[in-house]
């Protein structure tokens, strides 16, 4: 006699195999190589706040409204008098900014372990595409509030596709649906925010982890586990997701949102980075901030786009230098030419550049939240330029360079043996 | 490396926690510490009064109801009797009399509703703000400020702190400027200076606390969810050593 779940179990395997066989094959039977270190939660974590980040974002819907004459109250509104009101919004705002953190660890890890190499450049480009959508998605999202930041900020960026040549100005009136920022720019974006992106996002998602377990997943070590298999097929470096990854994540989600937890409890404006102290302004069309500065995730690619002079009177070179800047990652798994992949068994000049690609995207980082006045003046033998603004471009060229010099440098790199089985 | 990669990646959120706090004072002038309590029940309702006495003829907190006040420990019946002046009910927002269109013209510019005020400005520029006003007969107003040069108010609280004035010395050395502030005081108000500094101590407790009534709240189940986390994380732990066990 059947246990009752195994009956209900049985009932539908008759009816429906395919879930048991996707559930083998992405679950229990999916071999992951048993040497997963520290840089491997980042994945399952991505997915964790994108869920949170749903559910939240469902309540907040319920209460909030997309009208510029109303949105920063409803904001104020789910603060006060919704109950619990303020856990669901500050949930949803540090998740925004915790996204992008384990974003960023997840890309990192790529780089370290060459996740990206053959065969997984389909996982890499779905990735890449995931992460360009989450960017469209947070800058959509920070209109929503309707503080002076979301207001100025969609004005700057919106802008910037103003300086395109010839279609210019009528695509930034398209983008925003008006002349400037305005009620008709905040609904569409809560439309695209709500709907659309993460529609996208999720197929996406489902794409990335499809083309991941075709491939099978990469290791520290670098090695391909299903060259090693035993009588049954199995890889003998594998062990199934489920259930050892399974409950090793689940530990590692407890750490992560202890994190988040700490943030949401005691720090949710994260000292003005998550929460900037500017969007407690409501929006005004007529008063610019004397600051503008994007939120912290963005702020890389803000300081490549100021860093790089007008031409012509048109910002229109900064901003190609800024899409290039997210655009050239699709390219990685072409421009690496070290057959090996992981860290642990490259030579010198990859450990080099990775460790100067890591420095220059944090002080890019750094210099995007500040004036460009904060480092002051160079004397009159630099024409009496903004020392933040040489310093980005100095860092501008070097984030190019770690691709544009990267077959070069991993052609010539002196690599060390790989070992044929993965270590622990 | 492996350490030296790890410590990289943090590093920004050690920036993040030394972060500078809110908006600076535009002017330079160097902030005080506000010493505020957010659990001061006596300190949060004598700044109740005064936000209702003195700030809320010309500026509203129109996202904050009077009845949430209960939070700082008054009952119903002292609200209806010590905050409201004009027949308005316990769940009414706090409105302002005074409409933008007059603001506009009496100031040149509406006085900015106080919901939210301390979370932009932060307390200790609100704290240092309302005690830096001064004499200026250059100013429409008659007023001028120290933290905010050329603010279209004026000084709201001056019959409690006198009128003062303000001599500002600029001394040039090497290529920086130096300012130093000298203050005096043309006539005496009801308070004295200590007694001022507490008053205005207390209005901006109340401003903080009405800019996120939900703080300490907030704070309290903080603690709570991580004291649950950290049991779950044992027994998710014991649960992952007692599955790897036999992985080698």
């Amino acid at each position: 006699m059947a246990t009752p779940i195994a009956a209900v179990w049985n009932w539908i395997d008759e009816r429906m195999p395919t879930l048991g066989e996707e559930y083998r094959k992405h679950m229990s039977e999916y071999y992951a190589p048993k040497n997963f270190n520290f840089w491997y939660y980042f994945g399952a974590m991505s997915m964790l706040v994108l869920v949170i980040q749903i559910a939240s974002g469902i309540f907040l819907t319920m209460n909030y409204k997309p009208d510029a004459a109303l949105a920063f109250g409803s904001v104020e509104y789910i603060m006060r008098d919704v109950p619990g009101g303020w856990i669901i919004r500050y949930i949803h705002s540090t998740g925004a900014s915790m996204f992008f953190i384990v974003v960023y660890l997840h890309m990192f890890r790529a780089l370290l372990y060459g996740s990206y190499k053959k065969p997984r450049e389909l996982v890499w480009i779905f990735g890449v595409i995931i992460y360009l959508c989450l960017m469209a998605e947070a800058f959509f999202g920070y209109l929503l509030p309707w503080g002076q930041m979301s207001y100025w900020g969609a004005q700057v960026i919106v802008n910037l596709f103003s300086s395109v040549p010839f279609i210019g100005p009528d695509l930034s009136v398209l983008i925003r649906g008006d002349y400037v920022v305005s009620d008709a720019t905040l609904n569409r974006f809560f439309a695209l925010h709500v709907i659309a992106v993460p529609l996208v996002l999720i197929g996406l998602v489902a794409a990335h982890i499809l083309a991941l377990h075709d491939v099978g997943s990469n290791n520290p070590d670098g090695i391909e586990i299903k060259k090693n298999k035993d009588a049954n097929g199995r890889p003998l470096d594998g062990i199934p997701f489920h259930p050892y990854y399974t409950v090793k994540d689940a530990a590692g989600a407890v750490i992560f949102l202890a994190v988040f937890s700490a943030i949401l409890f005691f720090v949710p404006e994260m000292g003005g980075y998550f929460l900037e102290y500017n969007n407690f302004i409501p929006a005004d069309p007529l008063k610019t901030p004397p600051h503008i500065a994007p939120v912290w995730y963005f702020t890389p690619y803000y300081s490549i786009l100021r860093a790089v002079p007008p031409l012509f009177n048109s910002q229109f070179p900064g901003v190609m230098a800024m899409g290039l800047a997210t655009m050239i990652l699709f390219l990685l798994p072409w421009l690496d030419r070290d057959p090996v992949k992981s860290i642990r068994y490259r030579g010198g000049y990859f450990k080099t550049a990775l460790a100067i690609f890591v420095v220059t995207f944090l002080i890019l980082g750094y210099l995007g939240t500040e004036p460009t006045n904060v480092w002051g003046q160079f004397g009159a033998w630099m024409g009496n330029a903004d020392r933040a603004t040489v310093a980005a471009r100095v860092f501008t060229v070097l984030y190019f360079a770690f691709f544009i010099l990267m077959p070069w440098y991993t052609a010539l790199d002196k690599s060390k043996p790989v070992p044929d089985r993965v270590t622990m | 490396m492996k350490k030296l990669l790890i410590a990289l990646v943090f590093a920004p959120f050690a920036a993040l926690v030394a972060a500078p706090a809110a908006l600076g004072s535009e002017a330079g002038y160097r902030l005080d510490h506000a010493p505020i309590d957010s659990k001061d029940v006596v300190s949060l309702q004598a700044g109740a009064r005064t936000f209702a006495n003195y700030c809320m003829n010309c500026h509203g907190a129109q996202f904050v109801r009077y009845n949430r006040l209960g939070d700082i420990g008054l009952t119903e019946a002292q609200i209806k009797d010590n905050l409201l002046f004009a027949g308005e009910k316990v769940g009414d927002t706090m409105k302002s009399a005074l409409s933008v269109k007059d603001g506009k013209a009496w100031f040149g510019v509406a006085p900015p509703d106080l919901s939210v005020i301390a979370r932009s400005r932060g307390g200790d520029w609100l704290y240092t703000y309302l005690r830096t006003f001064y004499r200026d007969p250059n100013t429409a107003s008659g007023w001028n400020n120290a933290v905010f040069p050329n603010v279209g108010m004026p000084h709201a609280l001056w019959t409690l702190q006198g009128e003062r004035a303000l001599e500002v010395v600029s001394e040039k050395e090497g290529g920086h400027e130096t300012h130093e502030y000298k203050w005096s005081q043309i006539s005496e108000g009801r308070q004295s200076a200590t007694q001022y500094d507490a008053t205005v101590r207390d209005l901006v407790n109340y401003l903080v606390w009405m800019g996120e009534p939900s703080a300490n709240a907030r704070r309290k189940i903080g603690v709570v969810v991580l004291y649950f986390l950290g049991v779950l994380f044992v027994l998710a732990y014991a649960m992952k050593r007692e599955f790897w066990k036999d992985v080698h």
